[in-house]
Order: structure tokens, then C-alpha cells, then sequence
């Protein structure tokens, strides 16, 4: 028979029937199910093999605080281990598989680690693989990763995809329980924006779970009703499957939404599961309670549960775990169990309380005493009872539900430091007075443990934190119990009796650790594992630290909990990284010639997210190097063009603004006159170089900067800091235009008559000189900016047009280029002209490097303040055989330079206290015919002609070197003012 | 006239238009702009100007939704205006005879891209791109934001159901498709 | 966390960069007897103090102002934010 331990009524749809596997094996359930639900129904109690053990497990609860019943939930890229079986919403054709076994779930062949549990105790593993040291890596790491761990991977790409998204709101409501309902109400009655998140797929908490009536209808009855209420106001948003999982500072919340969890792929475009960063003014924290558990030997088998899952899965699911239950509890609500699953006619055994005061029932039998163990191979048959008179009871059950009081769920108020306090008539933590900013706790999660307190509280709270004018609306009725508990943690005598189901930590665990010393609650954990891993201890660290207050003699409020940190419950990786995977993991900057280039075959570098053309390939190269070679010889011998849109540009506008340069560049700018350009050399305030660039003078008023491609942000946040900090009063205007402005390089000995051909002015050598600037009009009257400045050392201009123009333009110069062989060049060429001018970039401005060291030491100006000024000239960074920039070739035209290398004197040993430089920069210059780099030497400046070795101990090159002036070609500079 | 032929950010030479049942989002290729910076001491002056531009001055975190020319608040005392670029192609010139000393003027028209969002998802597909209140945003408000990593500006417009996005023009294509995203994401 | 702006209310601090102590604003004058001194202690010797903190945070993803924010290491808790503009004028910085 299928289902056979389906009971009648619930919340489920019984005429929607769903298939699925476990196991390989096929079962029915229902919509409305977990797969836990469905596999009880089925009259499956063993669903997992624990931790360390390999003990058979089951189920312990029915929600999201489970720590045995974790499975591997679907196949191929989209299985995801330790998925709870207790929250994973039952679809049809789900396929979920038991974990953390060798052979099959019945027969584990790791079991026998149980049959060594006198070994494998707390600290075993460090204890035990300490020695001989070289066995570790090769040896026990191997063994302890294999054999530890609980669900596998799929090794494959998720193939799902993840949002993020960002909501806004008055009041966020976490937890839909009657606390949480209760608060929506009064709240969403108000007409303040209100977000209600839970994360169940229905709302209800445990309303859904019991049989309590409010207002003469069921609570489920009364929860839909709400909801239906909730869902018509437009000012509230609901949000089923979604966990609150963090409370951060200022009133933000992190919040997983599971939007395609409950079916079986995603529908196309749709995300697997979104995480909100949800921003609130104030919050109501309604996040329930969670029933712990009470320890004796052998606790621990299928079939063993917490009181309050059987009621969930009795009235929410119409399932039993057996047909025969057992009850073990210290306070009332264990017999709430009893009497539920009594009416839907199931046979109690025995209700065991350990109070002499317990309540008795007509329906079933009350017993005084403890459960002292249990029998059952793969599930539990029988319960040993010892009775308060000392007689023993054996009770045959296929089912124990155990209750050992409730915890309230604190968590989300101690996320921002906050520490619960201890309440003795719950014995339990409750919230603390220092909650997180704007956060009121209602209901349960306040210990307010009664149906009537949480109604009242949420009410109360929401009324409370927006100000609501007014009485409330009373209450409808319902049933409001006192809580009655004995404490009671674990039963005297037991040693394998689980605290910690998850990881495997006994009672007799968590007294060897004391015994070994360990006194803090977070050492405790980290020992034994306690409270770790996917559950995080939510329904075992009370019994721990019962435990370890009573051998270390004091209260469990004196011992204290561990920390509570965000997420609450275990959240995907994909759904923290959202739409940033893959390409697009950070965005992408096109140049305008972009589409151009990539019809020319360009490879592409990725600069500041900026994709810039490396080199342009063409037919018969195969190395790219004969690409960058053609590139750079064509350019010198006739014209080349290089789109540099990517380089930094700032406007800088207004009275002031040459003064302002004079501040932020160490060289000056003031008597630069309009129509000129400057090479400018920026140094932070230490005295270390910064940035370079040019400063193009339009007008008096009006000069537009440029930075490197890299530094474009920083380097405008560094100028914004000067004007608005440093010289507030300056009247001067800065706006980046990086992206507003098509910019190319047009470099070589053709260059001017080829831009004769675009431009409408008269660009000859006498009218447009070197370091000339104007604002032009080209193509018969489009509007540009012209600059004769060159990074490669050759007669070049950078062309700028609006941003749209880009296309054009490039196509333009392509065209009119033709007969001269225009060749576009690349960031290679780029990098292989400037460093045979002897141009420093990024390798040379690289964070450690002054302007004297950089050979620009004259440009300091004395004759005015700027940034860096007073720490450049400090004695550290002008000693006597400082580094200074310079050429390094090799003695053999065929020997290698590399960049990173270091300059060791021709003889003498090779060691870092005989360093006597580094080379920064290194390319092959097709001009010369050999490798060549820059570098930075002692006292540089100086050793002209000097042989060194150029050494590199890691690669094992060294290389014969002679120092040499950084000018490689022309360097008098006359090609560039041809 | 000049002889260059101008492409769309998307480097088309229409504009990209994405119609859906639930969105419509269209490259907005016909807004030319430029930053207006008052100097100091002459921010009265600018106030002026701007009131006769555009009938007001726009506020902190506001637009003024006027024709031809429109305009909102940048920052302190600056104002990015923008106007339909076949009659403005050159509204950086045309600003600065109207302001003279008083501003600065920019030329952004090649800086930003346009993205104009409208219909019933505007606000669902806000909520996925980027963190404004977009629920209680009104016409006119503007904020500064960040979308897919990009600095953008989001302008509430005249109707209910449209949103402007202004973002980096070197990342038209990296912005489209993060709101092409978002459209199927809440279709 | 949440800064709120001067000019435009609440925004999420991730739109901000920081740059720790505010008392860069007091750039020391370079033309002093004891220039070098003070520079190295300008640059170098700030404090780092666990409690009340006025920082200097750039609103780079907003309206490119830099803001004084006096905020709490321990608890992020900010009591005050101001135009780092305002904050140097009232300082004596001009030109």
C-alpha cells in the first residue's frame, strides 16, 4: 500500500498527486508536501547516515532548523548537497538521493566507524594525526577528505541563474506566524508600506502546525483568511520562500527569495532564487520559536523526533512517522502531541513526562520517568522507559516525538552584537535589550509561547514602531496557555546520547571536552564541532550548553552562547554573486571604434574594463609578435593610428583652474599659455609619484587633463579631494569627460599630411607646433580637439570628437590613410614606442617610484606649493645612489631582458643585499633589432656604459647587460617636432 | 555640414528598441547634454538662467520636465541639461552664451547613454537593477545610482510606468543587457 | 550602512568610498619652519580610534561631494555628517 502512514485532513492537495524518487526508489506524495512529509507517508523513517558515525537517521523536525535529514536533492549540474528534506517543497519528478553512505543507505559500509566511537570522540582528529608529520599531506588528509563531509557536488556549472534586488519599506515583517500575521495587519491596515517574509512556501507559521482555534476558526483557517486580507492591500508585499538571513546594519536585511525551488527547472529567464536588500525604517522580528530536544541513549534513531514536528507533519501534512507514537517531554506540549495525533487515530503508547505534576489524559497512558534508551536496527522499535519508582516499562513504537521545551528564535537580534538574556520560566534565551536599530521581537521569538501573545504582541509592536494612533482592535479569541517546564536536558547515565545529531556530539563528548580544559562556550564548539556546519547547532546548542553549566558549576546564562552571525539558514553562493558570473562579472567599456576593430580581427586586453585592441592580426602572422613588429615599424617609417578614447579626462573649468593644477601637478601651470599642452607629474602627498597625464590649456579658463586609463577614478576622486578639502574656495569646476570624447593617436612621419586631409584648419608644423592645442572643426564642420603630443616619440596628434563621431572618424583616417599604408597599432605597438622613448608608465609609476627617481626631479617646481611638494624633498627619498630611471640592452643582441629582473653588479654575488636595481619594462624593439628594457639603478644616471648582469633567479635567466640612456630612439626629440 | 555620419551608443545607426508585453525599452539617441557648474559667488546668476531655461530651478534630487530643453540637479550647484539634439547638437555652445562667466559648461552629449523603461514592469524591473525607492519616487525625482556596477542617473518621468536611465555610454552594451535581463527576469 | 547625505538624505554607504580621518582636511602649511615635521605627522601619525571617528567618505556613485561622517568604529552608529567643504571653510581653508 502506498502512503500508509497518510492521515486524513491537512493542508496538502489530495487529489494533486506527485511522483518522485528516492533512492532510486518511486513514491507518491501530494502537493503541499516536503519531501520529508512525503517519504513518512510512505513509511520511510531512514533518510540519511550521520556525520561521523554513519549512525541511520531520520527526521528530527519539520522545518529549517533540521540537522539530520539532509539529501541530495536532484541530478546532474543541479543537484545540490545537504538540502533539507524538511523544507524542499515536493514537485513532481523530484529525484533525491541519501548522503554521506558507502553502498546503500541500508547497509553503510562506513557503519563500522560506529562500532569505533571509543576513538572517534571530541578532538580525535587532532588528537590522532599529529604524527609522523609527513604523513599528513600524503597520508590522513587524503582519508579524512574522502571519508568526511556530507552530500557531494556535481562538479559541473550551475546552470541556473541568480538576481539581486533592492526593496524599500516602512516596516519588514520576518516570520508570517500569529505574531507575524497579527503585526501585518494592524500595520498593513495603516497604510504603511509593509513587507511580510517568510520562509515556508505557506504562510501561517505554526498556525499551520496546530489545532488551536482563534476566533471560533481553525488557525490555519485564520491564517488564510489574513493572508487574503494582507494580499488585497496594495501596500503590502508578500513574500513566501523568502528567508530573512541577515539583519545588517542601519535597518538593511539580507533576504534569499527561493522563486524556482519548488519546481523542477527554473522557467526560461526567470532566476533559480533572488537575494533583496530589503531597507527598513523599522522591523518586527515574529521569527517563532524552535522545540530542543532532550538527550538519552540512543536518541538518535529514525523514527525519533521533536513533539511539535509530529504536530506538523499530524495537522499540516496529514502524516505520521508510525502508527504506534511515543511521547517523552518535561512540559505541556508534549501532550498537545499525544492528544493531535490521538484524534487522527493514532495509537499512543505511553506519554513519559519527567514531572511529577504532569497532566494525565483519559485517552492514553501518562507515565512518570525517562526514557533510558532505545532499540531498532534501522528504525526505532521500542523505548526503555525507568519509571520515577525505579521500575522499568518497555514501550513498543515505531515513533517517539520528545519535547525538552522551546527555544525562542533569537538569532536576528544578535546579528549587530546584540546578546540574548535568560528567561528561568522558559529556560531559554530570549532577546536582549540591545537589538538591532528599529527592530521590535513579537510572538515566540519573544517568548511569548501562548496564541494569545503573539497576536498581541505583533499588534502591539507594528502599532508601537509606526506610530499608530488609537486602540487596537480587539483581538480575536483564542487559546492562551502558560508555559509550564521543567528543565531538563539529558538523562543521567547516558553517554551516547545526542546533543548534536548533525555532527555526532554525545553528552559524553561534551563532558571529555570540559574535562580537557576547555571552558569557553566558542571553544566548546570549535572542539567538539558542536552547533556547526548546516544547522548551526539550532536545535542542539541549549543542550550543550546545559551541559557544560552544570559540570562547570555554573548557570547557563553565566556560560553564555556562541555568537549568532548571518545567514540564518545555509544560502547559495550563486545567489550571493547574483548576475556577476561569467562574462559578466564586471562590465565591459567599448571604445568607440570597437565594432571597427573587431571587424579588423583585433585581440583584445582588458584595461579598467575598458576592452582595448592588443595588436591587429593580419593574413600569414602566426605569432604576436610579427603583429607588434609590423605595427611599430610601419608607424615609424610612415603613419599609424591607436584609438586612446580610454585614457582619463577631467574638464577643469573656471577663474582658478590653472592655480589648481599648480596644486595637484608638482610641475607648474600657470604661465602655460592657451593653445599649449603640458606633460604633468602627479605625486601623492608622501612624495611618491602618482599619476602622469597632460593638461591641454583652451582657453584662460579651460583646460582638459588627461590621466592613464587605469588611474581615471582615483585620480579624479584625488583632484575632487583638493578642491573641496583642501582649497574650498578656489572657484574651479571638475567633470570627467573620459567617456564624452573619441580620442586617436595619429603617430608618425605621414602623420600630418594625413590628418591635413580631415582637418578644416591649418595644422602646419609653424601654425600647430609640438605640444599645440585647439579646439578645430574637421570633415567640413564637425567639432574636435586637437593636440599635438606623442607617447611614441614619433610626430603624432590625439583627434578627439564627440563619442558618436568615433565610428566615423576611425573609418575616415583609415580611409584618407590609404596611400600612405596607415597601419592601426595596438597596446602592444603602444608599449614597444613608448618604451624606446624611455616613457614611464604604470611600471615605472608604480607606487614606490619619486619623480627623482623617475629622472623628474627638476620638475618639482620650489617656486610653489603643490601635493608632495614638502614630502619629495624629505631625506629618505633623496639619498645619496638613488634609483634613477634607465636604459638596459643587452651585450648579446640575442639575449633576453626581462621585466622584474634585477641589476646585480658585473661580479660580486647575486643576493638582495647586493641588488643593485630592477628592469621595469622590457619589449623587443623591431627598430634596433634586440630586446630592451627600463629599469631603475643605484645612482643610475651615472653608470652610463656600465656592464651589469640582469638576473632573474626564479626564471634562471641572467643576462649580460650594458646601462644605456632610456631614450632608446631619438632622443633629441626631432621627429617630434618635425 | 559636416561629413561624418554618427552612430547610436549601441553602435547601431537606428536605436535599439526591445518591445515586450510588460516593458518597452528603448536607446534613446535624440537627448544631447551638457553639465552646467555655477562658479562661486555667481550661483544667483545661475539660478536665474536656469529659471528662464527651463521655468525653475531644479532641486536637490529633482528634475524640471520642461521642452525643449530640460534639466536636473547633479550635485551642489550643478545641473546636467539635456534638449533634443536636432535642434541642440550644439548645446554646450548655446549654454554658455546664455550663462557667459557665470558656469561652466560640458559638452556631455557623448558621454551617457539613454535608456527610456515604460510599462506596467518599470517598477518590478527598478527593483532587480538598481537600489532607489522607485515606489515612492514621483515624477521628477532623479537619483544617482549604481546599475550592474555602472554610475547611473534614473529619472521618474511625466508618466507613471516610465523610467529615463542615463548610464556610461563606453557600457551601453553591458547596461542593455543587464535590463534585458531584468526584463525577462520579471516577465 | 547607511550615511545620511546632507544634501540627499539616506543612501546606502556602498555607493561611498572612504577615506578614513578627516583631519586630512588639515593640511599643514607647507611654507612652515617646521614643514617636514608636520607633513610626516599629517601623513603618517593619525589615530585609529575604537569609538567616535570623523572620517572622510566620497559620495563617488552620488553627487561627487565629500562628506564628513562622524561615526562610531564600534557600533557604525553615525551621529553627524557634513560637506567636507563646509567643514574646511569653517577650518579657515580657502585657497
Amino acid at each position: 500500500m502506498t502512503q500508509k502512514n497518510r492521515l486524513s485532513g491537512g493542508q496538502i492537495d489530495p487529489n494533486e498527486t506527485f511522483s518522485f524518487k528516492f533512492d532510486g526508489k518511486s513514491y507518491q506524495g501530494h502537493k503541499g508536501d516536503t519531501l520529508a512529509s512525503a517519504l513518512l507517508a510512505n513509511g520511510v523513517r531512514l533518510m540519511g547516515r550521520s556525520f561521523k558515525y554513519h549512525r541511520p537517521r531520520g527526521v528530527l523536525t519539520a522545518g529549517s532548523e533540521e540537522p539530520n535529514a539532509l539529501v541530495e536533492l536532484r541530478t546532474g549540474a543541479r543537484q545540490e548537497p545537504n538540502t533539507r528534506a524538511t523544507t524542499a517543497e515536493l514537485f513532481d519528478g523530484l529525484v533525491a538521493k541519501s548522503q554521506n553512505r558507502l553502498g546503500s543507505l541500508r547497509f553503510d559500509a562506513m557503519a563500522i566507524n560506529d562500532r569505533f566511537s571509543n576513538f572517534l570522540t571530541a578532538g580525535f582528529y587532532y588528537k590522532t594525526f599529529m604524527w609522523p608529520k609527513a604523513f599528513w599531506e600524503k597520508v590522513y588528509e587524503p582519508i579524512i577528505r574522502k571519508a568526511a563531509g556530507l552530500g557531494s557536488l556535481s562538479l559541473e556549472d550551475d546552470p541556473d541563474v541568480y538576481d539581486k534586488g533592492f526593496l524599500h519599506c516602512d516596516l519588514l515583517i520576518i516570520g508570517s506566524g500569529p505574531a507575524g500575521l497579527s503585526a501585518a495587519l494592524t500595520a498593513g491596515r495603516s497604510g504603511a508600506q509593509v513587507i511580510l517574509a517568510d520562509e515556508d512556501f505557506r504562510m501561517g507559521g505554526r498556525l499551520n502546525s496546530e489545532t488551536h482555534e482563534i476566533g471560533g476558526t481553525s488557525g490555519a483557517q485564520w491564517a488564510a483568511a489574513t493572508m487574503a486580507e494582507l494580499s488585497a492591500l496594495p501596500n503590502v508585499r508578500i513574500m513566501t520562500r523568502t528567508t530573512v538571513i541577515g539583519a545588517f546594519d542601519h535597518g538593511i536585511y539580507g533576504a534569499v527569495e527561493r522563486v524556482s525551488d519548488h519546481l523542477a527547472t527554473p522557467e526560461a529567464g526567470k532566476p533559480r532564487q533572488i537575494l533583496w536588500r530589503i531597507y527598513t525604517k523599522h522591523t518586527v522580528l515574529a521569527a517563532g520559536a524552535t522545540e530542543r530536544p532532550i538527550a538519552f541513549e540512543n536518541n538518535d534513531r529514525p523514527g525519533i523526533m521533536l513533539a511539535s514536528a509530529m504536530r506538523t507533519y499530524a495537522n499540516r501534512f496529514a502524516v505520521t512517522a508510525d502508527q504506534r507514537v511515543a511521547i517523552f517531554t518535561n512540559n505541556d506540549d508534549g501532550h498537545r502531541t499525544a492528544a493531535d495525533l490521538h484524534a487522527k487515530g493514532v495509537k499512543i503508547a505511553a506519554v513519559v513526562d519527567v514531572r511529577a505534576d504532569a497532566p494525565s489524559s483519559m485517552d492514553y497512558e501518562v507515565l512518570h520517568g525517562e526514557v533510558v534508551n532505545t532499540k531498532g536496527r534501522l528504525g526505532l522499535s521500542f523505548a526503555e522507559v525507568k519509571l520515577a519508582d525505579g521500575s522499568t516499562r518497555t514501550l513498543e513504537a515505531g515513533a517517539l516525538g520528545v519535547s525538552g521545551g522551546w527555544n525562542p528564535n533569537v538569532h536576528m537580534t544578535c546579528h549587530q552584537r546584540g546578546r540574548p538574556t535568560w528567561n528561568s520560566d522558559l529556560a531559554a534565551f530570549v532577546p536582549g535589550a540591545d537589538l538591532p536599530m528599529g527592530m521590535v521581537v513579537a510572538g515566540a521569538a519573544n517568548g511569548d509561547l501562548s496564541t494569545h501573545g503573539a497576536l498581541l504582541g505583533g499588534a502591539q509592536a507594528a502599532k508601537s514602531l509606526l506610530g499608530i494612533k488609537g486602540r487596537l482592535p480587539k483581538l480575536p479569541e483564542t487559546e492562551d496557555a502558560p508555559v509550564n517546564v521543567t528543565p531538563f536536558w539529558y538523562v543521567e547515565g547516558a553517554s551516547r546520547a545526542w546533543i548534536d545529531q548533525q555532527n555526532d556530539v554525545t553528552v559524553k563528548d561534551v563532558k571529555l571536552s570540559h574535562q580537557e580544559g576547555f571552558r569557553s562556550v566558542e571553544h566548546l564548539k570549535r572542539y567538539t564541532t558542536l552547533g556547526m556546519a548546516t544547522d548551526q547547532g539550532k536545535t542542539s546548542n541549549m543542550g550543550g550548553l546545559a551541559i557544560m553549566a552544570e559540570l562547570a558549576g555554573k548557570t547557563i546564562p553565566e556560560v553564555g552562547t556562541t555568537i549568532f552571525r548571518p545567514p540564518y539558514t545555509p544560502t547559495a553562493i550563486g545567489v550571493l554573486a547574483g548576475r556577476h558570473t561569467g562574462q559578466d562579472f564586471h562590465p565591459k567599456r567599448l571604445t568607440p571604434s570597437h565594432k571597427w576593430a573587431e571587424e579588423r580581427g583585433a585581440v583584445f586586453v582588458e584595461v579598467g574594463n575598458w576592452l582595448r585592441a592588443q595588436w591587429f592580426p593580419i593574413a600569414g602572422e602566426t605569432h604576436w609578435r610579427e603583429s607588434v613588429d609590423r605595427e611599430v615599424l610601419a608607424t615609424r617609417k610612415s603613419v599609424g593610428v591607436c584609438d586612446v578614447t580610454t585614457l582619463g579626462k577631467v574638464d577643469v573649468q573656471g577663474p582658478d583652474a590653472a592655480q589648481f593644477l599648480n596644486m595637484v601637478y608638482c610641475n607648474g601651470f600657470a604661465k602655460l599659455a592657451v593653445g599649449k599642452t603640458r606633460y604633468g607629474l602627479m605625486l601623492r602627498e608622501d612624495g611618491i609619484a602618482m599619476d602622469d597625464g597632460t593638461a591641454a590649456r583652451l582657453a584662460e579658463d579651460h583646460f582638459v587633463v588627461t590621466t592613464t586609463t587605469a588611474n581615471a577614478l582615483p585620480v579624479y576622486r584625488h583632484m575632487e579631494f583638493v578642491r573641496q578639502c583642501l582649497a574650498p574656495d578656489m572657484d574651479v569646476q571638475l567633470i570627467s569627460t573620459t567617456e564624452a570624447w573619441a580620442q586617436y593617436a595619429v603617430a608618425g612621419p605621414n602623420a600630418r599630411k594625413l590628418l591635413e586631409k580631415i582637418v578644416d584648419v591649418d595644422i602646419s608644423n609653424d601654425a600647430f607646433p609640438f605640444m599645440a592645442c585647439a579646439n578645430i572643426t574637421i570633415c567640413g564642420g564637425l567639432r574636435a580637439r586637437l593636440f599635438r603630443i606623442s607617447f611614441s616619440g614619433e610626430l603624432a596628434y590625439e583627434i578627439a570628437v564627440p563619442t558618436a563621431y568615433g565610428d566615423a572618424l576611425m573609418r575616415k583616417i583609415m580611409e584618407v590613410g590609404e596611400e600612405f599604408n596607415i597601419t592601426p597599432y595596438g597596446t602592444e605597438a603602444l608599449g614597444v614606442m613608448r618604451i624606446e622613448k624611455g616613457h614611464a608608465a604604470g611600471n615605472e609609476l608604480n607606487g614606490t617610484t619619486t619623480a627623482a627617481n623617475l629622472g623628474m626631479g627638476h620638475m618639482v617646481s620650489s617656486l610653489k606649493d603643490s601635493i608632495g611638494k614638502v614630502l619629495s624633498q624629505r631625506d629618505g627619498l633623496n639619498a645619496d645612489g638613488d634609483l634613477r630611471q634607465v636604459g638596459i640592452k643587452p651585450v648579446d643582441p640575442a639575449d633576453p631582458v626581462p621585466a622584474g629582473a634585477h641589476l646585480m653588479n658585473a661580479d660580486g654575488p647575486v643576493d638582495a643585499t647586493h641588488d643593485q636595481g630592477y628592469a621595469t619594462s622590457a619589449c623587443y624593439s623591431p627598430n634596433l633589432g634586440h630586446s630592451i628594457a627600463i629599469g631603475f639603478l643605484k645612482n643610475g644616471s651615472e653608470r652610463m656604459g656600465e656592464r651589469m648582469r640582469l638576473v632573474s633567479p626564479l626564471t634562471g635567466v641572467e643576462t649580460e647587460v650594458e646601462i644605456v640612456s632610456a631614450h632608446f630612439i631619438d632622443p633629441d626629440g626631432e621627429r617630434l617636432r618635425a | 555640414m559636416h561629413s561624418l555620419t554618427s552612430v547610436t551608443a549601441l553602435g547601431g545607426t537606428e536605436p535599439r528598441i526591445d518591445t515586450f508585453d510588460h516593458i518597452k525599452i528603448t536607446e534613446n539617441d535624440g537627448v544631447a547634454l551638457a553639465s552646467v557648474a555655477a562658479r562661486i559667488g555667481r550661483e544667483a546668476a545661475c539660478h536665474k538662467v536656469l529659471k528662464k531655461l527651463l521655468g525653475a530651478v531644479p532641486e536637490t534630487g529633482r528634475a524640471v520636465l520642461h521642452d525643449p530643453e530640460a534639466g536636473f540637479c547633479m550635485g551642489p550647484d550643478q545641473w546636467m541639461i539635456g534638449a533634443p539634439k536636432d535642434t541642440h547638437e550644439l548645446l554646450a555652445d548655446q549654454l554658455k552664451d546664455l550663462f557667459g562667466d557665470n558656469a561652466s559648461i560640458t559638452e556631455q552629449s557623448g558621454a551617457w547613454v539613454c535608456f527610456d523603461l515604460r510599462g506596467p514592469a518599470m517598477e518590478d524591473m527598478s527593483e532587480r537593477l538598481c537600489n532607489i525607492p522607485i515606489r515612492s519616487m514621483i515624477s521628477g525625482d532623479v537619483r544617482r545610482t549604481v546599475i550592474h556596477q555602472l554610475g547611473c542617473f534614473t529619472i521618474r518621468r511625466a508618466d507613471a510606468d516610465h523610467l529615463r536611465i542615463l548610464g556610461p555610454r563606453a557600457s551601453a552594451e553591458t547596461l542593455h543587457h543587464a535590463i534585458l535581463t531584468a526584463a525577462l527576469s520579471t516577465a | 550602512m547607511i550615511i545620511e547625505h546632507p544634501l540627499l538624505g539616506p543612501r546606502d554607504s556602498s555607493e561611498f568610498t572612504y577615506m578614513g580621518d578627516a583631519k586630512l582636511i588639515d593640511r599643514p602649511d607647507p611654507e612652515a619652519e617646521t614643514a617636514a615635521r608636520d607633513f610626516y605627522e599629517y601623513g603618517y601619525l593619525r589615530d585609529n580610534p575604537a569609538g567616535w571617528h570623523d572620517e572622510l567618505w566620497f559620495h563617488e556613485q552620488g553627487d561627487r561631494s565629500w562628506l564628513v561622517v562622524t561615526r562610531n568604529t564600534l557600533t557604525h552608529e553615525i551621529s553627524k555628517v557634513e560637506l567636507a567643504r563646509d567643514v574646511a571653510r569653517a577650518r579657515g581653508r580657502s585657497k
